[in-house]
């Protein structure tokens, strides 16, 4: 039973994927992240991530200038906004092909080189893009305040249909949807449903075996003569164009684009993201971005006063121990417990939260195992609880 | 195998159904349309909503405000000594919380970034009910949450932020900032300046390559020029250069007598110990002694530079060894909890939590619009910095600003700096048109 | 002239830290073949031994003032470090000589972090993949400066040179320029000076030591190396010390430069990667070359003739270089074929 080149299960996963997306809202409130911004976040980081997996996770080459993408998408959209039409539409569309340009010419240059000569040179293009951005480069980034709508934009499309929006700033919205709060989010929703179909049917196809086979051994590829940089750069290229729509939609759900966004330490975050979740696996990328961005939103959030009330039930003296000490790994605190918890994760589990779901579930199936952790491919295809 | 995919079927299926079925009451109701104005408090509590720097270069500032702020909340409610409720000269708050209700609050760390702080705005705004959101430790961090505020339809009052854009060019009806500017920095330097160095002189300015040095170069080269010096050159540095000789050593032979460092936090504690470093402050050039000039003096940061600031002249919105009424009431309430003195950042962010308190039980709402209506153009007193104006025309304070001087002998590790000189508010006064920007509509959500 | 000659001076001491860094780093990727994120980490702890044992030299005598009080209403706080309590003078050029002090100190204390690192996490990775590696020792980084900002605060904390090296040296006079114009702090030509003095010891230690031989051998084929019976494994812990006693006497002497505060590993961490890439990936004498070429072409490029031709260009100028001749060699300036390529 194939459909699109997808079997039943891969079918199965995407219906899955999808209906877990859209009844976000509702599934991540018990956990006190059902909230517009962050379910957004989750979404979008998730399509970031999951591009970047197309390149990391098949490839195998680690770029460490991913974010200058993401930052790029943003501020090509603010500018859509801003000269165009506050439609989020063509924003995102260019958005996303001014992100595969930019990793066209980017990825052209960095993969004439290999290992982490790769990824100095991914580097030392998103740091360029960064300094320049934050400084020289402000009448067309606005530097450290961040690329702004103002009142006195043009919006050309927007006049030539008509639409005022009187005193007051507009925000994007899609024909009449405001683009802010749980609308904003399911239209990052469904972007990412978008994506995900897509990496699923790059993952199936004849491409997706080429990449995986660039991964496992490049000589080999090069000895039988078939020129494997093409490929490289295809999925550099379209990883690009996801960080591209990813930066676009940062820039729909909430219209300001920052030069820190192209920092390396954001292209840092997409790298753990992906490797926390499970380099190489379908979900996995998408589930290592939620969970950093939950850290980074509820677990800064806990001061003194959460933790007294969450201790309440002990005795005074403990519970004063007990504040102490949680709160050195919240609020203030909470790039200890994500250090931590990398390290955690490496050491323990190294293919990620993936592979840690498998196991779960080998231990409850009993299945009688055999599968190597390192075959990410197989991995990939069996390790499918939504 | 299969069994195990035909129980998933089912709890796709069932999940979808209740997913469909809980979600869209949700979408409807939780933007609360139905109520008056944004994140209207309906119980016996009202939010308060904390933002500042936990983590990266400015976290010890930010704990400081964190701490102020519960200082503040505290008194608000009735606790501690009063502070400075007992001297400032509005008495609309009682101590039993706002407009009836108890003051409660949440906190959520910037990173000293845009987008994490608006990130963590947001989730102040969407998931806890924050009626207003103030706090920040720099001028990018303080434009954009102030335009999520605005946006977003609650109070944004400001913390640390010096940039003029903030209440000049990307000012919002809904942001309110009670720290002064670079512009009035400026103009009360140069009259200090001129009476300590003289007319005649030559100035080289370093500056922190982004917005908020350039508006700061801008200011002093301004009101410097006015009293005839000259600006032999203004040159560029990227933030966060760590070592900065580079750019010191040109300043030599320049022929310059006074350096001026546009630098804030960690750039101008590397910046200036390493122009003291390259024997800057002990310099003769043309006859004269070279001068060094820190336009934005934080108490915190010079302690990070020790005996460097010797001597340093600089600007300071407030500062703990003031003798008024109100900084004295600040400090022994700050010191007596916390034992050591509060610097500015926790002193402009206590004044604003308080201020805003006050004026939403003057207006006996928290709607923007009708609290915004309590700020514009209140006169107050007792908050430390004598007789303030918070201007109605662009929502900026004014007040005097304090020049103040590394101090030669200091007596603890606190005492750093000493005020030089009060200039008085008139003098750092300017028009609101002068700095262009709009206000607009208030914004109730 | 003398501008050129003093940015070259301002070159060598900023060269000399990086070099010093990725030494360590590229020793490490050689010998291990750990690519290690925490290095920029050891650079920081090295700095904060400098501010701890500050700290414990400037031990406070307390006692409480009977007729001031503090403008908060307690009694004042009059102190005294107990060094000076004790040894009078001598105990204050104690506490003025805290920075070259701390690293006799610094030394053991950066040996043993060295070996703990190594034996305790680094050695489950020698045959993981290079992603992992980089996972896992950018997680102890964080850690580990957390660590410190609970301990120490967010802020700089300023530690001066002793009052004997704050001085100027006057080099243009001895040139034939006018006094003051081509000017060096002394503190900068000592890091400059024991940076070389490092760099030397570590070359001499690989080149005529036994032990050196081994690690040279293990850094050309550790396979090999390891089949003959050599316990590579011991050696391989005191070659990580050794990188780490070197990060951390970088950082200890950097103090005075720039004043410590928890996060200065991770914006040395960058640079420090580029520099020991532009060099050649496990190539010694290509860290220290790139370190000292990239300082003095950072330092170029900052002067105000370069940036009026090209605006912004001391912001990416080390980038730039990288790209450039990564694109021109292979593998950085002396790298060899097949390291770190996969």
């Amino acid at each position: 039973m194939r459909f699109l080149g997808m079997n039943r299960s891969d079918w199965l996963l995407f219906i899955g994927f999808a209906v877990v997306t859209l009844a976000g809202p509702i599934i991540f409130s018990p956990i006190g992240a059902g909230y517009p911004d962050l379910l957004q976040k989750f979404a979008i980081y998730g399509i970031f991530a999951l591009g970047f997996n197309i390149l990391f996770g098949l490839t195998g080459y680690l770029s460490f200038g991913h974010a200058a993408f993401l930052g790029v998408g943003s501020y090509t959209a603010v500018w859509t906004f801003k000269l165009l039409t506050m439609n989020p539409i063509p924003a995102i569309i260019f958005a996303t092909i001014v992100g595969g340009l930019f990793s066209a010419v980017i990825g052209f240059i960095s993969l004439r080189r290999t290992g982490i000569y790769f990824s100095i040179l991914t580097l030392a293009f998103a740091q360029m893009c960064y300094n320049l951005a934050y400084s020289v480069l402000t009448p067309i980034t606005n530097g450290e305040t961040g690329l702004q709508l103002t009142q006195g934009d043009p919006r050309v499309l927007d006049v030539a249909f008509g639409r005022d929006y009187g005193a007051v700033l507009p925000s994007s919205d899609l024909f009449g949807i405001d683009m802010t709060g749980y609308p904003g989010f399911y239209f990052c929703g469904v972007m990412l449903i978008i994506c995900f179909f897509i990496t699923l049917r790059i993952f199936r196809s004849p491409f997706g075996m080429m990449l995986r086979a660039v991964k496992s051994n490049q000589n080999r590829m090069n000895y039988t003569g078939l020129n494997t940089r093409p490929y490289a750069l295809t999925a550099f290229i379209i990883s690009g164009m996801f960080a591209g729509l990813a930066g676009g939609l940062l820039a729909v759900t909430d219209p300001l684009a920052g030069a820190e966004r192209m920092q390396w330490t954001a292209s840092g975050e997409v790298v753990l993201m992906t490797i926390l979740g499970g380099a190489g696996t379908l979900l996995g990328p998408v589930i290592g971005a939620g969970v950093i961005k939950y850290f980074e939103n509820i677990f800064s959030a806990f001061n003194e006063t959460i933790l007294m009330q969450a201790y309440s039930a002990l005795p005074e003296g403990l519970q004063h121990f007990m504040v102490t000490l949680s709160s050195l790994f919240v609020g203030e605190g909470w790039h200890l417990t994500l250090g931590a918890l990398f390290m955690l994760i490496v050491i323990f589990l190294p293919g990620g939260l993936m592979e840690g779901l498998r196991r779960l579930r080998n231990l409850f199936t009993k299945s009688s195992g055999g599968q190597g952790p390192g075959n990410s491919a197989e991995t990939a295809h069996s390790a499918t609880p939504a | 195998m299969s069994k195990f995919k035909m129980n998933r079927r089912t709890l796709l299926k069932g999940t979808a159904a209740v997913g469909v079925g809980l979600a869209t009451p949700t979408i409807f109701t939780s933007k609360a349309w139905s109520a008056g104005y944004m994140n209207e408090p309906k119980g016996g509590t009202v939010t308060f909503g904390f933002n500042v720097p936990q983590t990266g270069a400015y976290a010890d500032e930010g704990a400081d405000e964190l701490r102020a702020y519960e200082l503040a909340v505290e008194h608000i409610n009735g606790g501690g000594d009063g502070g400075m409720l007992n001297t400032f000269s509005s008495k609309a708050l009682q101590g039993n919380g706002v407009n009836g209700k108890k003051v409660e609050f949440v906190t959520g760390d910037t990173q000293t970034k845009s987008d994490a702080a608006r990130a963590s705005a947001k989730r102040m705004i969407e998931k806890d009910g924050a009626i207003m959101i103030t706090g920040g430790s720099s001028s990018g961090v303080a434009i954009a949450v102030q335009g999520l505020c605005q946006d977003a339809g609650v109070i944004f009052m400001a913390g640390l932020t010096h940039s003029n854009d903030t209440t000049g060019k990307d000012k919002r009806a809904n942001g309110f900032r009670h720290f002064f500017n670079t512009e009035m920095s400026g103009a009360a330097l140069g009259p200090v300046l001129k009476n300590n160095f003289g007319t005649d002189r030559t100035a080289y300015h370093l500056t922190a390559d982004y917005t908020w040095g350039w508006s700061q170069e801008g200011s002093i080269k301004k009101y410097t020029e006015q009293l005839g010096w000259k600006t032999a050159a203004a040159v560029r540095t990227p933030l966060g250069a760590g070592d900065f000789s580079q750019y010191i050593t040109p300043v030599l032979n320049s022929g310059a007598d006074v350096l001026v460092l546009n630098h804030y936090g960690r750039d101008m504690v590397n910046s200036l110990t390493q122009a003291v470093q390259f024997g800057l402050r002990d310099k003769q050039v043309n006859g004269k002694d070279f001068a060094i000039v820190v336009p934005l003096y934080s108490r915190l940061m010079a302690q990070g530079a020790g005996e460097n600031v010797k001597g340093i002249f600089g600007s300071t919105n407030w500062h703990w060894s003031l003798q008024d009424e109100g900084s004295k009431a600040f400090v022994k309430s700050f010191g007596q909890k916390y034992g050591f003195p509060p610097s500015q950042a926790a002193h402009t962010c206590y004044s604003q939590a308080i201020l805003y308190a006050d004026a939403c039980q003057r207006a006996g709402t928290f709607m923007p619009s009708g609290v915004g209506a309590a700020l514009e153009d209140f006169e107050f007193d007792g908050l430390g910095n004598g007789p303030t104006l918070y201007r109605g025309a662009d929502h900026q304070c004014f007040k005097d600003v304090l020049v103040v001087k590394g101090k030669e002998n200091p007596s603890s590790k606190f005492d750093v700096l000493e005020v030089v000189e009060v200039t008085p508010r008139a003098q750092v006064e300017y028009p609101a048109s002068m700095l262009g920007g709009e206000l607009g509509p208030y914004n109730n959500g | 002239m003398d501008a050129i000659l003093l940015q070259i001076l301002n070159g060598l001491d900023k060269g000399g830290a990086y070099a010093l860094i990725a030494l360590g780093l590229t020793i490490i990727f050689g010998t291990l073949g750990v690519v290690n994120f925490a290095h920029g980490a050891l650079f920081m702890l090295g700095a904060f031994c400098a501010v701890s044992i500050k700290a414990v030299l400037g031990l406070q005598k307390v006692t409480l003032s009977e007729t001031e009080t503090t403008a908060w209403g307690t009694p004042l706080e009059i102190t005294q470090p107990y060094v000076e309590v004790w040894f009078g003078d001598l105990g204050a050029t104690i506490l003025d000589y805290s920075v070259p002090v701390s690293i006799l100190i610094a030394i053991p204390v950066m040996l043993l972090i060295g070996i703990i690192m190594e034996r305790g996490l680094i050695r489950y990775f020698y045959k993981r993949p290079h992603a992992e590696q980089i996972l896992v020792t950018f997680g102890l980084a964080i850690v580990l400066q957390e660590i410190i900002k609970s301990i120490f605060g967010a802020n700089p904390i300023p530690q001066p040179a002793p009052d004997s090296m704050k001085g100027m040296i006057d080099f243009g006079v001895a040139i034939g320029f006018d006094a003051g114009n081509v000017v060096y702090p002394v503190w900068r030509l000592v890091y400059f000076l024991f940076s070389l003095f490092v760099i030397g010891l570590v070359f001499a230690f690989i080149q005529f030591t036994t032990f050196g031989m081994v690690v040279r051998a293990g850094m050309a084929d550790r396979e090999t190396v390891g089949l003959l019976g050599i316990d590579i494994d011991r050696r391989f812990t005191i070659v990580f010390g050794i990188a780490a006693i070197v990060a951390g006497l970088a950082g200890v002497m950097y103090t005075p430069i720039l004043s410590p505060d928890y996060h200065m590993g991770m914006d040395f961490l960058v640079l420090s990667f580029v520099v020991v890439v532009v060099g050649g990936m496990g190539s010694l004498g290509g860290a220290v070359l790139a370190g000292f070429m990239l300082g003095i072409l950072q330092s170029f490029a900052s002067m105000n003739e370069v940036k009026d031709i090209l605006p912004g260009i001391d912001q990416i100028i080390i980038y730039l270089i990288a790209v450039a001749v990564l694109l021109l060699r292979p593998r950085g300036l002396m790298g060899r074929k097949g390291v770190m390529e996969g």
